[in-house]
């Protein structure tokens, strides 16, 4: 595509042909430049329509949306605390259940898996991520729960023992904490293990050479070639997971039980900032009302927003150990 | 070469443009209609989004005139109805005296359409006949005062049944719905711990039990879960053949809720009504032995002084055979039609809208 100064003296044709790319270049570059801004202009634009929809609220009620936890449409008390509370645990059980999995199936995929399995493997798992939110909502009331509720609460709870904790105490409904977290982690899944198997894959062959060569077996390849050089990666699709547990909405909402209260078992109903938006937003009758949602989706906005900053600097930090 | 090289960022360009734009169009309201050839538009109640959409689509294909109606449920159809977005509005339940005052179109007339009952539906796998219940115990299910399904309260009105010694488990809606608001309005009517305690309303703070989304999120949990009871709208559980329990009515008489019933419920309320009543009323617990309480009508709010004179006289025209010939489509799609003498009446209420177009 670069074209040289000799070709340019040689030839008035092609040096023609250049400053007509070159305009095309302009041209190119300005409308690539209008979308590139386009997006950001768009979140900003988001943002500041929440915040200006949320700002009465914000006025009204201060900081005891974060902070208190009853949510009384009728007595006008919005506290937020359990719904914010529910995001953050419902996230973090689906990240302790998915990423594990993801990264096995990532290395089974890149490491291990025959030429002949890895496509329909790889392809099975991406298709976890186009299956619609509500068709994984409504597998988790009719299959879900039910298999939780008879089955694996009880097993957790009693067999294990794990009752005496406060993390699987109290009565198994069904529509839990759980049932949330489990659902999210098949939802991640699917983008922690794709970028984890890219990644993996991109990882140069001289690197497991040298490790082979050194006497590694195949495990000490992986443990000390690899996924080393493929951390920041790695870090990166889990974050991709974890934005997407977070933001999730119709199946959480189908399957959690949505309980505006705090509690420590996991086998308690509870609650998420969107579900509550969700299930509010289209009969909110009071202004007030309408604003205090809108303060829920400005603080899981501020929320998401740490979550990338972090997934950003541990990215970035990673990187930087590796080349120092 | 030279033109593919000049044609093709061009048009990655305008792809992209195109998909920002399209984005920025998404996240604004979707409120406003798209075609140029509808007539007359309304939104709201998304219990009656059924019966609307088919009477839209039977009067469209009778008189060419086309109605565009959107599920957006009963506050939003309020909402837009005041800021003046829509020519209708639609609602399960009425507007308050200060939703009323805040219209931006002046005064709203509420048009009673059709009418919904709410069944109580619940998981008893070893109890064959329909479970027997009265309001008050409703109520103390649902503020967790009766935790067994064999409580004496609950068995003394089922004798011969032999009630499971399950814990009961309770399911509401969790998403704001008209459903609720007329189970509320019942529960609240009947006792008055629950109307201190909780109250009326779209969505409420419940004392205890798991929310479902949607009636199918009701039904759901309601279905898997042994012990469990929950609502949902007549129509709902007939079509799902779901469980309904009798409910003592305020005669005395156990009822369950069937269209004949939920339309008793009205004609029980009609006669007591006087004669410029503007229809904002409450019907559960009504008078009548065969009257089902969990009873209620859904509205269409209109504008008293219709701005274009055009438009108004279409939307009469609408409203008027809606309540003539479309109450014969209420009742196979499972709503209960408005018992006869009312409609007559409610017609008559139409010569009320003004069409002179003057403020």
């Amino acid at each position: 595509m670069t074209s040289l100064p000799v070709d340019w003296l040689e030839n008035d044709r092609r040096k023609l042909r250049v400053d007509a790319s070159a305009y095309g270049d302009k041209i190119y570059e300005a409308l690539t430049a209008a979308c590139a801004l386009a997006i950001p202009a768009l979140v900003i634009a988001i943002a500041v329509a929440i915040f200006a929809a949320a700002w009465p609220a914000f006025a009204k009620l201060g900081f005891s949306i974060v902070t208190t936890s009853d949510w009384d449409v009728r007595a006008g008390h919005f506290g937020a605390a359990p719904a914010i509370f529910g995001t953050l645990v419902s996230s973090t059980v689906a990240l302790i259940i998915a990423t594990p999995l993801a990264i096995g199936v990532a290395i089974f995929l890149s490491e291990f898996a025959p030429l002949w399995l890895r496509q329909p493997i790889g392809f099975l798992v991406d298709l976890l991520a186009a299956i619609p939110s509500v068709v994984y909502g409504l597998w988790g009331i009719f299959v879900l729960i039910p298999l939780l509720r008879e089955h694996v609460m009880p097993f957790l709870r009693d067999t294990l023992h794990l009752g005496a904790t406060p993390f699987f105490s109290g009565p198994a409904y069904g529509p839990s904490m759980l049932a949330a977290g489990v659902i999210l982690a098949i939802m991640a899944l699917p983008y922690i293990s794709s970028v984890s198997r890219e990644v993996l894959m991109a990882v140069p062959r001289s690197q497991r050479e040298a490790a082979l060569a050194l006497g590694a077996t195949r495990w000490e390849m992986i443990r000390d070639a690899v996924i080393p050089y493929a951390r920041s990666g790695i870090i990166g699709g889990i974050m991709l997971g974890l934005g997407r547990a977070l933001g999730e909405t119709m199946a959480v909402t189908m399957v959690i039980g949505n309980r505006p209260e705090i509690s420590a078992s996991l086998l308690a109903p509870g609650y998420t900032m969107a579900s509550l938006i969700a299930n509010e937003f289209s009969e909110a009758t009071s202004d007030l009302h309408l604003s205090a949602l809108m303060a829920v989706g400005a603080v899981l906005f501020i929320i998401t927003l740490i979550v990338n900053a972090v997934a950003r600097w541990l990215v970035w930090s990673v990187g930087r150990r590796r080349t120092q | 070469m030279k033109v593919l090289k000049l044609v093709v960022p061009v048009l990655l360009a305008v792809a992209c443009a195109k998909e920002g734009a399209n984005s920025s169009a998404t996240a604004s309201s979707t409120a406003a209609s798209s075609g140029g050839s509808v007539d007359l538009t309304g939104a709201g109640s998304s219990f009656a989004y059924p019966i609307y959409s088919k009477w839209a689509a039977l009067y469209a294909a009778k008189t060419g005139v086309k109605v565009n109606y959107q599920s957006i449920g009963s506050s939003g159809g309020i909402r837009q109805l005041s800021d003046e977005i829509v020519d209708f509005g639609a609602s399960d339940g009425p507007m308050t005296d200060q939703q009323l005052a805040q219209a931006k179109g002046g005064p709203i007339l509420h048009i009673p359409t059709v009418l919904g009952g709410v069944s109580v539906t619940y998981n008893l796998p070893t109890v064959q006949q329909p479970l027997k219940i009265t309001g008050d115990v409703l109520a103390q299910l649902y503020m967790g005062k009766i935790t067994k399904w064999n409580d004496s309260r609950i068995a003394s009105l089922n004798p011969g049944v032999t009630l499971p010694s399950l814990d009961v488990i309770v399911v509401h809606r969790s998403d704001g719905s008209g459903t609720t608001y007329i189970f509320s309005d019942y529960l609240a009517t009947v006792s008055r711990a629950w109307a201190s305690a909780v109250g009326r309303g779209q969505s409420l703070n419940w004392p205890v039990g798991l929310g479902g989304k949607g009636s199918e999120g009701v039904a759901g949990q309601v279905k898997q879960t042994p012990g469990a009871v929950g609502y949902v709208e007549l129509s709902y559980a007939k079509q799902n053949n779901l469980p309904s329990a009798l409910i003592r009515n305020a005669a005395g008489a156990w009822v369950a809720p069937t269209l004949e019933s939920v339309t008793a419920a009205a004609a029980g309320v009609v006669p007591t009504l006087p004669a410029n009543t503007d229809y904002r009323i409450s019907i559960v617990n009504g008078p009548g032995k065969g009257t089902y309480p969990i009873s209620s009508f859904t509205w269409i709010l209109v504008y008293q002084h219709q701005k274009e004179p055009v438009k108004g006289k279409k939307l009469v025209d609408f409203l008027n055979w809606a309540l003539t010939d479309g109450e014969a489509e209420a009742a196979p799609l499972d709503y209960a039609p408005l018992p006869a003498s009312m409609a007559t009446t409610v017609k008559a209420k139409l010569a009320m809208i003004d069409l002179t177009g003057a403020k």
